[in-house]
């Protein structure tokens, strides 16, 4: 089966033995690929001693920490193949990744998030309101993840609208003209969890206030991010959902999870509220401990694969940030593979030491 | 001593040994010498304590005082116990009647960053002791010193260990070597300053003693050390990055081998030779690079660097005279395994004595 052919699948329809054989089939391919071609990686590869004979499945496959992607290039193309460099959306003086994409990396990422996010929108485009401000994307060779995020999205818009101004405030005329324009379709709403509380649900909150309210109930509102910032306001996820209902008539909201370096294959919220993994991707809980694989239910770092990176070996990736895995092929939602909950971050390590500051390379 | 809680801190317990009657007559009888010559503080010491090494203070302090100084003792803002305890424990003594006139001489306190408090203490100091690395020294270093003031800088170093594995192996209290090497390094987190990174193996039995010697250290760290999930994922970030390193420099192979373990408690990474900037890829918590040392001159290197500071062994003194002597600009201290946290008043190159006094030359 070629990449193309895998591409074609529906993204939830096989059960775990198929999903198995394809993933070790093409995962073992990628990294004998990103071993010829990416000499970092296959230095990685000798001091860990791998032997592609021992591999019964892509669970054996190893996995690069996700941060060695802050620290070092990888690129398994020339140079000249480069046609786009993403980067993590960092804070001022931390250290953020550069993922390098080749043409055909690029439009799988593009063509695989379509297959996942169709499966819970429909094919159709929509009317589509960006919950940001239309800045982040304005510097095309540079692109965040904040900025990717957006872009990517946008093809499932037809007409787009950015809700907030370069100020992050609501702009209520484009929003009310917009909303009364497509007042009988469903409309895509995309942003990012703390900027969907933070400058729109509050927003419309105030507004409520002064007797301006919006309808959303025909709304369809996939967000992400993370929620680090929402536990800090002591944020459920199933209160963001409640008050945004109450707030506007929202009602389909899905939470995404994902991450600049495995563009492509995010893992969407379904209706019962679990995170899936599609055929195209997986995720594997790791016991911190010794890296095995956790049991269902039990805590662990998540591992992610990923089907897609030809152009640089993030084909398999140990994140810093824990999950649980809940069950695989049997969510209420019919979606077969693996279904799962994000927990949170890995917490800094409290390391004694006569040096006051440390380790202020990883921080 | 006799109290309760004081017994759940060892390095509470550790300082009240050294501090005991017993070994500050014989510090005196190996620093105060009867020449005819008078021998007095130099006024007053104004120590800035590091911030994760709760009982530092106290041993600064006691330097200090011994040497017949006022003290300013700026204690770590980090709210640990065993600063309540030992501070304490010196207010009682303070307040019985016979200890009162030492008061002036004791002073503790405790502030945030300040550079404006900095610059006070600064002004009116004899000696400046700072500990804390080199950035905190490079932040003290803003507030000036009057012009015969001296300091004493505590920098950024590392250390090594040198194991002859014959002389190991025929040991035969192998439990308590690695109850030893465990307080050389696990205790502070083996991110203090004499905290062995490198561990160089001698002899010919070298493979024998290796397995023995971790097999016995991980029975250990097992039961006492307090494993934190992140620190799995910072290894193995670093043995990837010593890998890459490696293979820049040195295209031959093997290169370096990650070694196989139980678990993360332990990791140790075999390096074929020691190149330059090997201690800058350095971790802590139980992170070591492995090195089959032929001759004891393949070390001139490592230890050609202001920044070596403590050489821990096992075996016989003498097989480092040679390296001792090759013209090394590194390496202030050589004990054997077990004693590298052992606080003396020569102490990183220092001789604190020395610093903390002045001399009245009397002809």
């Amino acid at each position: 089966m070629t990449y193309d052919d895998i591409i074609s699948l529906l993204p939830y329809s096989l059960k775990r033995e198929e999903k198995e054989q394809l993933l070790t089939e093409r995962l073992m391919t990628l990294t004998e690929h990103h071993r010829q071609k990416c000499p970092e990686y296959r230095a990685i590869l000798n001091a860990m001693q791998y032997n592609m004979d021992r591999v019964q499945s892509y669970r054996d496959i190893p996995f690069l920490p996700v941060r060695l992607f802050k620290e070092l290039s990888l690129k398994s193309v020339p140079q000249e193949d480069i046609v786009k460099t993403m980067t993590s959306s960092g804070t001022s003086g931390q250290a953020v990744s550069r993922i390098y994409l080749d043409r055909t990396t690029s439009a799988n990422q593009q063509k695989i998030m379509v297959k996942i996010v169709s499966d819970f929108t429909g094919s159709s485009r929509m009317p589509m309101i960006i919950l940001d401000c239309p800045s982040v994307v304005k510097d095309r060779r540079m692109f965040s993840a904040r900025g990717a995020g957006i872009l990517g999205f946008s093809i499932f818009g037809a007409k787009k609208i950015y809700a907030l101004d370069d100020d992050m405030k609501l702009d209520v005329k484009i929003l009310a003209d917009f909303l009364e324009r497509y007042k009988d379709q469903n409309i895509l709403l995309f942003g990012f969890t703390f900027m969907v509380w933070q400058h729109f649900y509050k927003e419309l909150m105030r507004l409520k206030g002064e007797g301006i309210s919006f309808d959303l109930s025909r709304g369809i509102l996939i967000h992400g991010g993370g929620w680090k910032k929402l536990i800090s306001e002591a944020v459920s996820q199933e209160e963001f959902h409640g008050r945004l209902k109450d707030a506007c008539g929202l009602e389909r909201i899905h939470d995404y999870y994902g991450m600049v370096e495995q563009t492509g294959c995010i893992y969407m919220q379904c209706e019962c509220g679990h995170l899936h993994a599609s055929i195209f991707s997986d995720v594997i809980m790791r016991r911190p401990l010794d890296f095995s694989e956790c049991d269902v239910g039990e805590k662990g770092i998540i591992q992610v694969v990923s089907t897609i990176p030809e152009s640089y070996p993030g084909h398999s990736l140990l994140t810093e940030d824990e999950g649980v895995l809940l069950g695989e092929d049997d969510c209420p939602c019919g979606r077969k593979g693996k279904y799962f909950q994000v927990v949170g971050r890995l917490k800094d390590a409290e390391i004694r030491g006569c040096s006051d500051t440390y380790a202020a390379k990883f921080q | 001593m006799a109290e309760c809680e004081t017994k759940q801190y060892p390095d509470v317990v550790t300082f009240a040994f050294w501090i005991r009657k017993a070994s500050t007559l014989k510090l005196k009888e190996r620093f105060y010498k009867e020449d005819g010559n008078i021998c007095l503080g130099r006024g007053m010491a104004f120590h800035i304590a590091p911030s994760n090494v709760p009982v530092n203070f106290a041993y600064s302090l006691a330097a200090g005082l011994l040497t017949g100084n006022v003290n300013i003792v700026r204690v770590s803002s980090k709210d640990f116990r065993q600063v309540d305890i030992i501070s304490q424990a010196i207010g009682r003594v303070l307040n019985k009647n016979e200890y009162r006139v030492l008061k002036p001489y004791i002073n503790l306190v405790r502030y945030s960053r300040d550079k404006g408090i900095n610059d006070y203490f600064s002004s009116i100091a004899d000696t400046r002791i700072i500990w804390g690395g080199d950035n905190t020294v490079a932040e003290i270093r803003q507030s000036p010193l009057p012009t015969r003031s001296v300091e004493i800088p505590f920098a950024d170093r590392y250390s090594i260990a040198v194991i002859d594995s014959n002389v190991y192996l025929n040991m035969s209290d192998k439990l308590r070597i690695a109850k030893d090497f465990y307080n050389d390094t696990f205790l502070s987190d083996q991110n203090a300053c004499t905290s062995p990174r490198l561990v160089a193996w001698l002899g010919s039995r070298k493979d024998q003693a290796k397995e023995e010697f971790w097999a016995n250290l991980h029975e250990l760290v097992e039961k006492e050390y307090n494993y934190q999930s992140i620190m799995g994922v910072n290894k193995l970030s670093s043995s990837c990055l010593v890998a890459v390193a490696y293979a820049a420099v040195a295209s031959e192979q093997p290169g370096v081998l990650i070694q196989h373990m139980a678990d993360n408690r332990i990791v140790r990474v075999k390096i074929p030779k020691i190149i330059d900037g090997l201690m800058d890829l350095k971790n802590n918590s139980g992170y070591f690079f492995e090195y089959d040392c032929n001759d004891i001159l393949e070390l001139k290197d490592i230890c050609n660097d202001k920044r070596c500071q403590t050489l821990a062994y096992i075996g016989d003194r003498k097989m480092l005279v040679r390296l001792l002597q090759s013209g090394i600009c590194g390496i202030d201290r050589v004990v054997p395994i077990g004693k590298t946290m052992d606080f003396d008043l020569i102490w990183d190159g220092f001789n604190l004595y020395e610093r903390l006094t002045r001399i009245v030359s009397v002809g």
